[in-house]
Formats: C-alpha cells, structure tokens, sequence
C-alpha cells in the first residue's frame, strides 16, 4: 500500500503552483480458473496497474492515463494532461475535490486469507464446483463454464488541495452456468456465491442455483401476450435499481438527461419504496470507504416512502448544483471522475418470495432479462427487455415460459410496486437485489 | 500499412520472445504464445456546452500463454524487461506440472499486408483540429430546433500495434488505426424526453473525415431524437418485421453469428452444433464473417494469434458452410483457424470473435417489401441485442422504428426490445432487397471482453417476430 501512496505523491510533487493535480493509482491482482469436464480449462494469473491524471488550471481540465506505473510514463502521463487542458472549455465549475471533514468509515474489507490462499486449493475449488453441478442432476447436460475467480485491489487518491486516500480490499466468487437437456431442448441457468476470502463461499449453493434455474426452464413455452403483475427475482431487480440509480444521478440531472430532474420532493415512486445508496455497508460486494475522488463514502437515501429526497453527486455536480459531494465519484483510471450509485438497496420488506406468488391471482415470476442495454432508454424511460421465468397461476408457480419481453416504463414500474420481498440479497453488482412485485406489465409473446 | 519506423514488427526484440518462449515451455507445455501490445488512445468529449475533456490513453503490456492438453495457462504483464517476462512466462506454465525437456523455438518473421491504407494518423493530426469537429456538430445540432436540449459529442482515435510470436516459429505483427465520432442527442417536448444518436467508425486514420460530414452526422441524431418524440408506443405481440439497410446485421450477429462461434459448438452451448451441412436459413440467405474488408471497424491485418484475417461464409444459400475458428478449437479439429482468434487487450486470452459480418444483397425491391406487408414494423436503426446461444433465444433493440400500416411506413413508436429464437428467424426471413449497406461501429462483448465489429445487411423481412411494447 505503502508504494501506491508513494507513486501519487511522487506526481503531486511534479506539480507547479498554478494547477491542481489529482492522480488516481490502482494495483490489482487476479487469478482465474476455469474447470471444463473435470480439467483446468484455464488459468490466468493476472497484475494490473494504472495512473490517471487529472490536472485543472483556470476552470479547464486535461486528463490522461497509462497501463502502467513506470517513472518515465507517469512523468509522459502528466506532460499529456497538462497539454490537454487548453483544449478544454472553461468552466467555473470545474475543481479537484477539496477535503470536506467526513470522517472515512472505517471499513474491514480485505482479508489476509485470501491473499495467502494458494492456486491449487482455487484450482480445486473450480474442479469440485463444477463436479457438484455435473452431478446434481441426470437433466444436466453440460457445464458452460465453472469457475473461481479472485482479485487483490489497491487503489490511492492524492490531490493537490489535500485529498490523501487510500483502500485496498480483496474479493472472490464462485460461479457456473449450466445446460439441462431432453427432448432436444436446451436451457441454461447460472448460480454463483460471492465473499471476501475463500472460506465465504458456498460452493453447493452455486451449483444449487444454477440446476434449478436450468432445470425449472425445461419445456417452456412462449407465453400469450397479457398485461400481468410480475415478480421480479433478486437478480432481476437488482438490474432493474442499477437504471434507475442512472436516472437519479447528479450528472444526469443537471445535463437534463433525467427524468426525475424537476421532481425532487415529489412522490415518485410507490410508498412501499425507500432506496438507499450505502457503499459504507460491508455486506455489499461494491463497499468502500473512499469514492472515485478520494471522499469519505456515506449512506445517502434517495427515496424515503416513495419521495425522491436527493440526487448523488461527485464534487463537480454538488457545487454546481448548489450543495456539496455525497461521496458518489465513480471511476477507473482510465476516465475522469463520473458520478453514480455504488450499493444501492431497497429496504427490505418481510416476505418470503413464496409468500409473494401466493397472493398473485395470475402472473408471471421474472428469473432471468436480457438486452437491457438495448431495450432500456434511461432518458426517455422505454422499458422493454427480453425474460424467461415461470407463469403464476392462482398463487402456484406453473409452467416455465421463454421467447418473451416484458415492457412498461421506468416511472410506471416504481409507481406500479405492491411489495417488496424480504429476501435483500447483495450480488456482484452495484446494487442488491430483492423480490419485487410490479403490477401492469406488458407482457409479448405470442 | 502505416509508416513507422518502429513497425509492428519491433515492439520487442525477436531473442526476447524467443527466450520468453523457452521459458513458458520449461514446465512441459505443448504449445506456447507471446502477445505483445502498445496501444496508444486520444479522445476528446464536447457535452453540455462545451469542451469538457480531451483524454489521451497509454496502455503496453505483454500476455503469455501455454497449453498442455486441455489445459492453457495464462499470464500477463505490463514490465517488459527481460525478468518481466520470464516472471510472467513462469506464472504462465505454472499450471503444467508435468516436467518435460522444454522446446527450442526458431522464429520465423512473416509480414502479412494489412488490408486497409492508413493516409494520416491521427496522433500526426492537431488536437485543436478534432476539437473543431465537436463545435461544429454540437451547432449544427443545436440548430435542429429548439426542442433539442442536449448534445454529447465524442471524438476517439486509437493506434494498436501487436506481436505475436509463438512456438510454432512464428512471428509476426500488426498496426492497427482506428477512427470514430458519435453525436447523441435529447430533445424534449410535451411527452417527455427522447434520444437520438449517431456514429461512425472505421478502422482508418483522420481521413475519415475526407468522407464523412460531421454536421450530416449531427443533423440525423437531432431529427432522430425530434422524430421520436411524437412516437406512439410500440406495439406489442408477433408480426412481420422489416429492418432497413444497414440496420440488420446487430439481428444475424445475435440471431447466429454467436452460434457460430466454436467455442460455444465444441460444449454444446449452441443451437447450431453438429448443424453443419444442414439448412438453416430460408435459401437466399447467405451469410459472411470478414475480417479483409479494408477499412471497417471489425478489420484487421492479423488476428490476434497471428492468423491473417479472413473471409469465412458461414451460412451459403441457406446452408450452415462452416463455423468460426481460433488457434486452440481449430487445433482440436485438426483443421487451420479462421482468422477469428480476437482479445480486448494483452490482458485477456483469445476466444472466437466475429469481424465485420453481414448478409449478402437479394432481389427485391425494398419498396415492394414494405408495400407488401399489411401490419407490422419497420426498424431504421438497430441498438444492440443479447443471445443465449444455448437456446437462441435473442434480443435487439430498435432506436428508430416505424408502424407499417396498409403497405405504408406511418408514426414513429417508442423505444423497445423485439425477440426472437435465432434459428426460427432465419428460416422466417422472406424477402431481401439488393441496398446492402454497412451498419454503425459496434463493440461486441463476450465473456467480459469487448471487440471492435462491424456489421451490415439490406433491407430484409423477417416474417414473424415478438416486438416488446406496450401499445394492445
């Protein structure tokens, strides 16, 4: 950690007194193994590193970045970035973040366990994943793909204006995406088990997951198109509050590209919903202590009973728009800071996800969309995706269903939400996912 | 091929390679590879008003990788030294614990002709000259209407040079010079926001713009987005689909160009394994994956294991020809890759990819086609899609469509997926018209790996489709 520190301040002391400088620093370390019919299918081992360099002088920025922590490319990088600053626009908005007195939380998230685990106990983890999966089941045909992956991350922010932060934190998971068969028919499920060293995971609900998700979709049939309620699976939802996340994101807002730009303080959304952006949970795979500029991460509520209560900013929009940061700089090093959500939850309610169908008279549960990126306009609120699932009928899970999409938009659905299940679940994502049941979708099939 | 003294041949010394070579085949592997790669990027973002960035990137870094068997071992690193190698050469073949003699490598040097000319490189070209191609599209917007209340314009270029050297002797490399510029667009009005967008990407230098007009492109996205906004919301339920010239090609990329992938056939992850030979698709249906066509954004000289670029039909007169190959499934077939062996960077291990794929011009009359459908949609502009290979079940969005009513192209509709099942689709295709057309620069994502493709198709009707809104 030491080091990455040390590489930051080295840039900052390059320096001159007429511009701010924030560098941004990032180490990772990765290993992968993949298990294909009881072999190593592959393994990679994998060090990464990179700087990006921001440079402000006179209400302009130049930005510029490298692969690579090496003295004479650091020294190339800055030279870059100062070039590029007079092609910029100025704008009295634009600063480095300065340090606004919120304590960083103090967040446990590395795990010496995983860093001294050894490659042939994570070989042995992605042979035995996709053993259990070969043979959880006789409808199990094929295992796509099991693995294990991990990753070592350590990252430093130094700023000119006295920004000093540093986090490291490990991660690792387990998943598998299988195919059941019969009849010639193939469907496909996955299921994985996420944690913070190797002792978290939980193999045999990762393969678990990924039979029953296959082996649930054998026989489906395009269902008849139909307005219906729809429960939404965790995994589904989590998708799902990730756009919405987009839309209320301080950026958006002040460039007029959100739809809830004018609607602070208004009923939004149904009053079942209160949505939380709380990277400083440590059960959320995407916790941190520090944002993307260096600030002390925090628990921002976006929504409180269905009231939109505030937009998340990085420095540069909170100013703009009159307030301050919320500690929502989003980033890699190879762009400048964005701004987003980075644990989004909903506050759970107390039901199971059985107890939900039970009260839906016809319907449909959602396991699985696609094409999000295609289907979903954050702007204009379009939403359409394609799904699989299962239909309801009179409280009981019927038959799977597949070749469908299920349409609506964005402010419709928040508006639509009945309940909220009670089963928040933290996924490798930037948002948890818990059951959700929404009321007047379009479903097209046949 | 670009001018360069330090061509793609000589990112590293030939006796470095081979000595990482030796290394990686010190643990018993079979087969070893070295992928070098110096990429150098610029962009520059006009959004809100103004010039708010202009970004350069450098990223160099070398990926190692053996296979013994089944199994391949990979590792990659940005420290080119000589130990730097031999470090990640020896984490490579860890995975091979077999012990063995170790293979001499000699390195044979092959210089293959990149198909395209690049005329001026852009990092040659003046930043302050990209920068007026953003003014000038953000006014040109702008004064579409005032209804149009936001424009984001993007500017990137990038320079990709790569060596590839491995234990079958070979060594060999490639310049790769890509150009892009995109112009999206928000108008607002009584019903609310839309957006309109537009791109263009070729696998070129600056004079991309010699041939494309900024402020053409611009005033498309502006009245795409100005269009929308008095759309209807789309229908929802199958009916014929007709998609316009250009637009198609995301439909046959998800629909089956995925499916074709071996990797995907070898573990039966597609509809379309032990299909060779068969009929897939209605008989005026063919079907190519390029990787020669000079100057698309999915072209290059050399894949990205070495193997000169392609043309590979896939699908001839109806008929599943071939699938798409890389090094490690070819060699299990004993057969050659096809040239479709593609990474995102050095840091990532090769998989099969697609290039520029597209579908051969037919007969009819576009006209006619759109005459001769009673009820259904007409899609101008595609936005992506998703497939689950497994059971071709796909996705795509329509970013600009059309009711088609009485044989006529009437009110625009709102955003929305449409869905299908590959293998149906290309049998319900009825009619293709001879106005083949390229499509938008896409980035194809597989396994967390993003690649430059291109793609294209004529105007085409598919007979039956489920198209995803919300209208009864």
């Amino acid at each position: 950690m030491a080091e990455l520190i040390d590489i930051a301040d080295r840039v900052i002391g390059w320096a001159s007194a007429d511009e701010q400088v924030e560098v941004f620093v990032v180490h990772e370390r990765e290993t992968e193994v993949r298990a294909y019919e009881q072999q190593v299918e592959s393994l990679m081992v994998a060090e990464s590193q990179g700087v990006g360099i921001r440079v402000v002088r006179d209400g302009r920025q130049g930005f510029a970045h490298a692969g690579t922590l090496d003295l004479d490319v650091l020294a190339e990088t800055l030279v870059e970035a100062r070039d590029n600053v007079a092609f910029a626009t100025t704008d009295e908005w634009c600063a480095v973040a300065e340090p606004d007195g919120v304590p960083p939380a103090e967040l446990d998230l590395h795990r010496a366990a995983l860093t001294d685990h050894p490659t042939g106990a994570k070989v042995a983890a992605a042979l035995e994943l996709e053993r259990l999966v070969g043979e959880a089941d006789p409808r199990i045909v094929g295992v796509e793909s099991a693995e294990y992956v991990d990753s070592i991350a350590e990252s430093a922010v130094v700023t000119t204006t006295g920004i000093r932060s540093t986090s490291r934190e490990t991660g690792c998971y387990l998943s598998a995406s299988v195919l059941a068969g019969g009849d010639g028919e193939t469907q496909t499920g996955f299921g994985f088990s996420i944690g913070r060293q190797p002792g978290d995971l939980d193999a045999e609900r990762a393969a678990a997951d990924a039979v029953e998700r296959a082996t649930r979709l054998l026989g489906a049939v395009k269902p008849d198109s139909a307005r219906l309620t729809v429960v939404l699976d965790p995994w589904v939802s989590a998708q799902f509050l990730g756009i919405v996340g987009s839309t209320l994101n301080g950026e958006s807002v002040l460039k007029g590209r959100s739809l809830f730009a004018d609607r602070l303080g208004e009923e939004v959304a149904a009053p079942s919903l209160t949505l939380v952006d709380d990277p400083t949970d440590v059960a959320a795979f995407t916790a941190t202590a520090a944002d993307g500029e260096g600030l002390a991460t925090r628990r921002n509520v976006l929504l409180e009973d269905g009231r939109l209560l505030r937009f998340v900013h990085n420095s540069y929009t909170g100013r703009r728009s009159g307030g301050a940061s919320t500690g929502s700089a989003v980033r890699g090093y190879a762009s400048t800071p964005g701004v987003g959500v980075q644990a989004l939850a909903l506050v759970p309610g107390s039901r199971t996800q059985a107890e939900l169908v039970a009260d839906v008279e016809d319907g449909l549960l959602v396991q699985g969309v696609s094409g999000l990126h295609s289907g979903v306009n954050p702007v204009s609120g379009d939403f359409s995706t394609g799904a699989e699932g299962l239909r309801i009928r009179r409280g009981a899970l019927a038959e799977p269903v597949r070749e469908f999409t299920i349409a609506s938009t964005i402010q419709k659905m928040l508006q639509d939400v009945s309940e909220v299940g009670g089963d928040l679940e933290w996924l490798p994502m930037r948002a948890a996912g818990v059951s959700l049941v929404i009321g007047d979708v379009t479903v097209s099939g046949a | 091929m670009t001018s360069s003294d330090d061509g793609p041949g000589r990112l590293l010394e030939p006796s470095l390679l081979r000595d990482a070579l030796h290394s990686a085949l010190r643990t018993g592997g079979e087969f070893a590879e070295v992928f070098v790669e110096d990429r150098r990027s610029m962009s520059a973002l006009f959004d809100d008003g103004r010039v708010e960035e202009l970004t350069g990137g450098r990223s160099r870094g070398v990926g190692i990788r053996v296979v013994f068997g089944e199994t391949t071992g990979f590792a990659h690193t940005a420290d080119l030294s000589p130990e730097g190698l031999r470090s990640a050469a020896e984490a490579a073949s860890a995975a091979a614990s077999e012990g063995g003699s170790g293979l001499t490598v000699a390195l044979d040097s092959v210089q293959e002709v990149h198909p395209g000319v690049v005329a001026v490189l852009p990092a040659d070209v003046a930043k302050a000259r990209k920068v007026a191609l953003l003014e000038e599209a953000d006014r040109v917007a702008r004064g579409e209407g005032d209804a149009i209340r936001q424009v984001t314009v993007r500017y990137a270029d990038s320079r990709r040079r790569i060596q590839v050297a491995n234990s079958d002797g070979l060594l060999t490399g490639d310049d790769q010079v890509r150009t892009s510029f995109s112009v999206s667009c928000v108008a607002a009005g009584d019903g609310g926001m839309q957006t309109g967008r537009e791109s263009v990407g070729h696998t070129v230098g600056f004079e991309l713009f010699d041939r494309v007009d900024v402020a053409d492109l611009a005033r498309r996205a502006a009245r795409r987005a100005i269009t929308k906004l008095d759309a209807v919301p789309a229908p929802s339920g199958e009916m014929p689909v007709v998609v316009g010239p250009g637009g198609g090609g995301v439909l046959f990329h998800e629909a089956c160009g995925h499916g074709l992938e071996a990797d995907l056939v070898a573990k039966s992850a597609s509809v379309f394994a032990g299909r060779r030979g068969e009929v897939v698709a209605a008989p005026f249906v063919t079907l190519v994956d390029d990787g020669t066509m000079a100057g698309e954004w999915g072209c290059y000289a050399i894949d990205d294991e070495g193997r000169p670029a392609g043309r590979n039909v896939l699908i001839e007169d109806g008929i599943l020809t071939d699938y798409m190959w890389d090094r490690l499934r070819a060699r299990r077939e004993g057969r050659d890759s096809s040239g479709n062996g593609r990474r995102q960077s050095y840091q990532h291990l090769p998989m099969v990819r697609m290039t520029n794929t597209f579908l051969l011009g037919g007969e009819a009359d576009p006209d006619d086609i759109v005459a001769d459908t009673e009820r259904g949609v007409y899609v101008a502009q595609l936005g992506g899609g998703q497939v689950n290979t497994a059971t071709g079940d796909f996705v795509f969005g329509m970013t600009e469509a059309y009711l088609i009513e009485n044989g006529r192209i009437t009110a625009p509709i709102r955003e929305g997926n449409l869905i299908g099942n590959g293998p149906d689709v290309l049998q319900d295709i009825d009619a293709i018209a001879g106005d083949f057309a390229m499509g938008s620069p896409g980035t194809c994502g597989k396994d967390g790996q993003g690649v430059p493709v291109g793609d294209g198709t004529p105007t085409l009707r598919v007979t039956r489709l489920t198209v995803g809104g919300t209208a009864a």
